[in-house]
């Protein structure tokens, strides 16, 4: 910041017309690339040290998180858990499918494989994990692989009647497909699932069962949700916002009070005081029922669903609307509209077509900024959605920490994320990122 | 720099002061965490020296199947259902317990024979025998509701309903309440048609449910009137009825029985403080004294006659248990075997159906 | 704002019901923050104003949900309050030790925003910075990226790594999560920065050290320390990433309240709240005055 440009302090007065050189003699064009160059890598180590942190705390993580889309390795290695090592399983079954193309009807030889390859998962205490990882892709199977390893010591030849003896289901075509894609670790499967898609017994792919259908609908209803809730953050942030645009400084600065205090208030806190005016006995149906607009016993139910939801998260977004909006409003000059006002116009037609044209990039600004957040929405659907209430965020710490799928729950994390770094990607190339503000 | 130094050093010095021996216990929250660390933690401590850290979860077996999934395990002990041990235990997720080093009953019965039948798992073992039931706030009732039955009649009582949010214990309930005798509930559940018919059930109040995930939760959602009536553990509706005085009656038919048992998760940090934890809990006075802060049936049929009185004094626990020859008319006793199986897929149907 | 007076009826109409609708939304923000106030001196266990307290009757007023945050998971709490009586909230107490932790987290984690991500800041603002919006976006995008994808992430980068349930990950976690923030804030500062100032110093004989702490430092000041203000109160404020990756002796007081709201939600909460709400305002208002300091030494009038 400093001495790079103290070389050039130095420049001799006394230099041919020609070619320019510094007092010890260097050509100019040299020294000035090698002060840029300076300058360049000082300005680069300044930011090193961030940029590591960042790698290590956040890139790595999220790199991780994509492998586990892709990686499962639950049909193909055991771990043991005290121990640590590696086992390799299902290798007899592998075999086979490397041997005969997809859609192969599985023969005595197959099905001695799966034999063999039982009685190895059962001395493993692995039967329960290997079917977890068939129950993702087609459900029933975590309990035929328990049940059926439990006598896998026992079988006999033929293996193909003593196994379709145990259970028909060994039978199924399906099956036998999705045993084949697992054999593999590295699988696209989970973003099937994550789209509610599976693949047939031939390997096309095909929607899964209707009862089944969980995840377009949630995706559907984050982007639902978080477009209401930005419309009408849109909606009560404008007049706000212009009011404290319009008003002189000490009345606007006071006012301001009232959107910075929530916007510097704990998130939970902000929570909790919803939950404690929407329960069905909480203050405002207390109120309501106290000035007799509704009768006791026909309280409205505003939380755990959608509306709690809603009224909850356009409250704690409601912030990042009007601070964009009265930064673009606040040095619009009042005389346009003035002008517009003496030449006949409206009020309505001045405010249309002068004063709302200058506000629209405070507008995209905002509503780009509330909808992102919105979609990432976690904690707040949690605790007042309910049932229906909740969005697609639940839906991953769900697998995350319920279902343990986690390789569907890095998936869901993985489509989400794409989503909303294009988002973030159309906010920089329309408001650039160095236009945020806080506060 | 000097100042830095210090910091850090406090830090660290924070992040490993845990040296002193401790053990964590996991369980499930609110009164029924209350109990044990009235009845086994505080003596264990008081006995041994070893701290007890007591962490709380919806359900322990979740959070212990991901730490030792991903390899960060903190838990010592932790309180699970009997399915969900059996479960785990063939995962081998769980380390092995010898029912042999447990202590023997005052009169000298080994603990084998001391426990009830099916207490002693490979790797679990029982302190508790609960219920799930169905419990309703009597200032927001008219009428008395007295069977499974009325609890998914809305017409005949209407008002909110609390359930929880778990394909365990509400497909059985649906199906009791759609007239399946307890016999035959697990051989109905059994068939695709089964579960069909329990979702039927289900969806006739599904607009009118409200979730619950903690075993604390219903309690406060029928003190505070946010539903009429909500499944609960039973134990929670006594504590909440007796040591708090709200206005709370259980119905214990088709109410559904099941253990929960001690278990150590593979790689727990203090197995051998563990096994020292769960050999003191589950002695018979330990076992009969958690009866007297929750209404929770003793393991052992040695502590049977050493339950008296709830630490007020004054309640009988008795007719609260749910072994209470009263309370079993229409009980179902929980299939572990049905849900060792099945849990994963059920859920995952349940869930569809939910965001539906 | 005031409406010129040949304005019409229906004009001056218009101009009054907006101020009723602004006067709305400027209650529906500020409404539900304040209204844990009172209620968290209910006596109570209800979450409303019962009829003792709308009638300011003293009895309907108590300070039991404090007290309790005292006296929750202590060992003796029935004692009489004496050093030991004390010695035994701060060793045992729930939220005592919640806040112990959410303290020293914070503390770590905007320690390490603040130093990493002003040294950052002071090389993106210059116009050589190679890359400048690429590394702008990467270092921004914590704050955009969904808690929970991170949180994830993390859970599975930490369980490989060791640094699972230990202060160090949570306060990296943390410290990553605040440093845009940080960025932000010093970067504004350095918009109207006037270089001249440092090439002066440079003039003068200063080395860049004594120009950084002599000249730079004063100036950046105020964005440095708001910024660190934001890096603590996003850290304070938490809970996902604690939920994921922290273990049960790093509870901070968002988990503990976490816990609190989804389980038992008792007026305990509801002082918490209060307590929080509290601190919020006393942040608010340093960061006010810093900011109006910050614009009075670049010589940027307001607006």
């Amino acid at each position: 910041m400093s001495d790079a440009p103290a070389d050039m302090s130095l420049m001799s007065p006394a230099q041919d017309a020609g070619r320019l050189t510094t007092k010890d003699g260097r050509p100019l064009k040299a020294a000035l690339a090698a002060a840029e160059a300076q300058a360049k890598r000082k300005a680069f180590f300044l930011v090193l040290p961030l940029f590591l942190f960042v790698l290590i705390t956040f890139v790595a993580p999220i790199g991780q998180l994509l492998h586990r889309s892709i990686n499962n390795p639950g049909f193909t290695t055991h771990t043991d858990i005290s121990s640590g090592t590696k086992t390799p399983i299902m290798v007899n079954i592998r075999d086979w499918f490397d041997a005969n193309p997809a859609g192969t009807p599985p023969d005595e030889a197959a099905y001695e494989a799966l034999a063999k390859d039982l009685v190895v998962l059962r001395e493993l205490k692995a039967p329960g994990i290997v079917g977890t990882r068939i129950n993702y892709e087609r459900s029933g199977s975590r309990s035929l692989f328990t049940k059926t390893a439990r006598k896998a010591a026992k079988l006999e030849p033929p293996y193909t009647e003593a196994l379709l003896d145990i259970d028909e289901d060994w039978g199924d075509p399906q099956l036998w497909s999705v045993m084949r894609g697992a054999s593999s670790a590295y699988t696209l499967n989970f973003y099937l699932a994550a789209l509610d898609l599976t693949r047939d017994e031939t390997g096309e792919i095909v929607s899964v069962n209707e009862n089944r259908q969980v995840y377009v609908k949630l995706f559907t209803r984050t982007l639902v949700l978080s477009l209401l809730i930005t419309f009408v953050c849109f909606v009560l942030a404008y007049p706000v916002a212009h009011l404290l645009a319009t008003l002189p400084l000490r009345y606007s600065n006071l006012l301001m009070i009232f959107v910075l205090l929530p916007f510097w208030t704990s998130l939970l806190v902000r929570t909790t005081s919803w939950m404690v005016l929407l329960q069905s006995q909480g203050v405002v149906n207390d109120a309501l029922v106290a000035t007799g607009t509704i009768a006791d016993d026909s309280r409205i139910q505003m939380m755990y669903n959608q509306t709690g939801t809603i009224i909850a998260m356009t409250h704690i977004l409601l912030p990042f609307m009007i601070l964009p909006l009265y930064s673009v409003m606040r040095p619009i000059n009042p005389s346009y509209v003035r002008a517009a006002r003496s030449l006949g116009a409206t009020s309505w037609t001045a405010f249309r077509r002068i004063y709302f044209p200058q506000t629209i990039p405070g507008i995209g600004a905002g509503a780009l900024l509330v909808f992102i957040l919105a979609v990432g929405y976690y904690i707040t659907p949690a605790l007042v959605g309910g049932a229906d209430g909740q969005l697609i965020s639940n839906l991953i710490a769900f697998h995350m920490t319920k279902s343990l799928n986690w390789s569907l729950a890095a998936a869901l994390a993985a489509l989400l994320l794409g989503g909303v770094l294009v988002l973030y990607w159309l906010y920089d190339r329309l408001v650039g990122i160095d236009n945020l503000k806080l506060g | 720099m000097k100042r830095t130094l210090i910091l850090t050093t406090a830090l660290t010095s924070f992040a490993f002061a845990a040296n002193a021996a401790e053990v964590t216990v996991m369980s499930w929250g609110g009164a029924y965490t209350k109990s044990q660390v009235e009845a086994y933690h505080k003596p264990f401590t008081a006995e041994t020296g070893i701290a007890v850290n007591s962490v709380d979860s919806d359900n322990p077996a979740t959070p212990i199947k991901a730490q030792v999934e991903a390899g960060n395990v903190t838990v010592d002990v932790a309180d699970v259902e009997f399915s969900d041990a059996v479960r785990l235990c063939d995962e081998g997720l769980l380390e092995e317990i010898d029912a042999s080093i447990l202590p023997d009953a005052p009169d000298g019965t080994s603990a084998a024979d001391d426990f009830i039948e099916g207490a002693l798992q490979d790797c679990a073992v029982a302190n508790i025998v609960w219920s799930t039931v169905y419990a309703y706030n009597t200032a927001n009732v008219d009428g008395t509701p007295t069977t499974i039955g009325d609890f998914f009649d809305t017409d005949k009582f209407p008002g909110k309903r609390g359930l929880r949010k778990s394909a365990k214990a509400t497909l059985e309930m649906a199906l009791m309440a759609d007239g399946v005798p307890a016999g035959e509930v697990y051989d109905v559940l059994e068939t695709d048609e089964g579960v069909d018919r329990a979702f039927a059930k289900l969806d006739s109040i599904k607009d009118d449910i409200v979730w619950w995930e903690a075993g604390a939760q219903p309690p406060q959602l029928l003190a505070d009137g946010e539903v009429s009536m909500s499944t609960a553990y039973n134990g929670r509706i006594f504590n909440a009825a007796v040591a708090e005085g709200q206005p709370l009656e259980v119905v214990w038919d088709g109410q559904i029985l099941d253990f929960d048992l001690f278990v150590i998760p593979k790689g727990a940090p203090n197995k051998e403080e563990a096994l020292e934890f769960i050999k003191f809990s589950t002695d018979t006075q330990r076992l009969a004294d958690q009866a007297s802060w929750i209404s929770y049936g003793p393991a052992r049929k040695s502590s049977g006659a050493l339950v008296g009185k709830y630490s007020d004094g004054e309640t009988d626990m008795a007719p609260h248990m749910p072994t209470a020859e009263a309370n079993l008319g229409n009980a179902l006793v929980n299939n572990f075997e049905f849900w060792v199986d099945q849990d994963a897929e059920l859920n995952e149907r349940f869930n569809a159906w939910l965001a539906q | 704002m005031a409406l010129p007076s040949h304005a019409s009826t229906l004009e001056k109409v218009w101009h009054k019901s907006y101020l009723v609708i602004c006067g709305l939304i400027f209650l529906f923000l500020i409404a539900p923050i304040l209204i844990v106030i009172p209620l968290s001196f209910n006596a109570e266990p209800y979450f409303t104003f019962t009829e003792k307290m709308l009638s300011f009757d003293p009895t309907g007023y108590s300070t039991r949900w404090y007290d309790l945050l005292l006296t929750f998971g202590m060992d003796q709490p029935e004692n009489t309050r004496d050093s030991s009586w004390w010695a035994d909230v701060w060793a045992n107490a729930a939220w005592v030790n919640a806040a112990k932790n959410s303290v020293i987290i914070g503390f770590f984690s905007t320690l390490l925003a603040t130093v990493l991500g002003t040294l950052a800041a002071l090389g993106l603002s210059r116009p050589e910075m190679p890359f400048r919006r690429a590394i702008m976006a990467v270092l921004i995008s914590p704050m955009i990226v969904p808690i929970i994808i991170t949180a994830t992430g993390l859970f599975f980068f930490y369980s490989m790594t060791g640094l699972a349930n230990s202060y160090v990950g949570v306060v990296m976690a943390h410290a990553t999560l605040g440093i845009p923030f940080v960025i932000i804030t010093v970067t504004a500062t350095l918009v109207g920065f006037d270089h001249s100032l440092t090439r002066a110093a440079a003039n003068l004989g200063a080395t860049p050290t004594t120009t950084f702490f002599k000249i730079t430092m004063p100036l950046i000041l105020p964005g440095v320390i708001s910024g660190a203000l934001f890096a603590f109160v996003t850290s304070f404020d938490e809970v996902v990433v604690v939920l994921f990756v922290a273990a049960h002796d790093q509870q901070t007081i968002p988990r503990q309240m976490w816990n609190g709201i989804r389980e038992q939600i008792s007026p305990a909460i509801l002082s918490v709240a209060t307590i929080l709400v509290i601190i919020s305002i006393l942040l608010l208002t340093t960061v006010e005055i810093l900011r109006r300091r910050s614009e009075r030494l670049r010589g940027v009038s307001p607006q």
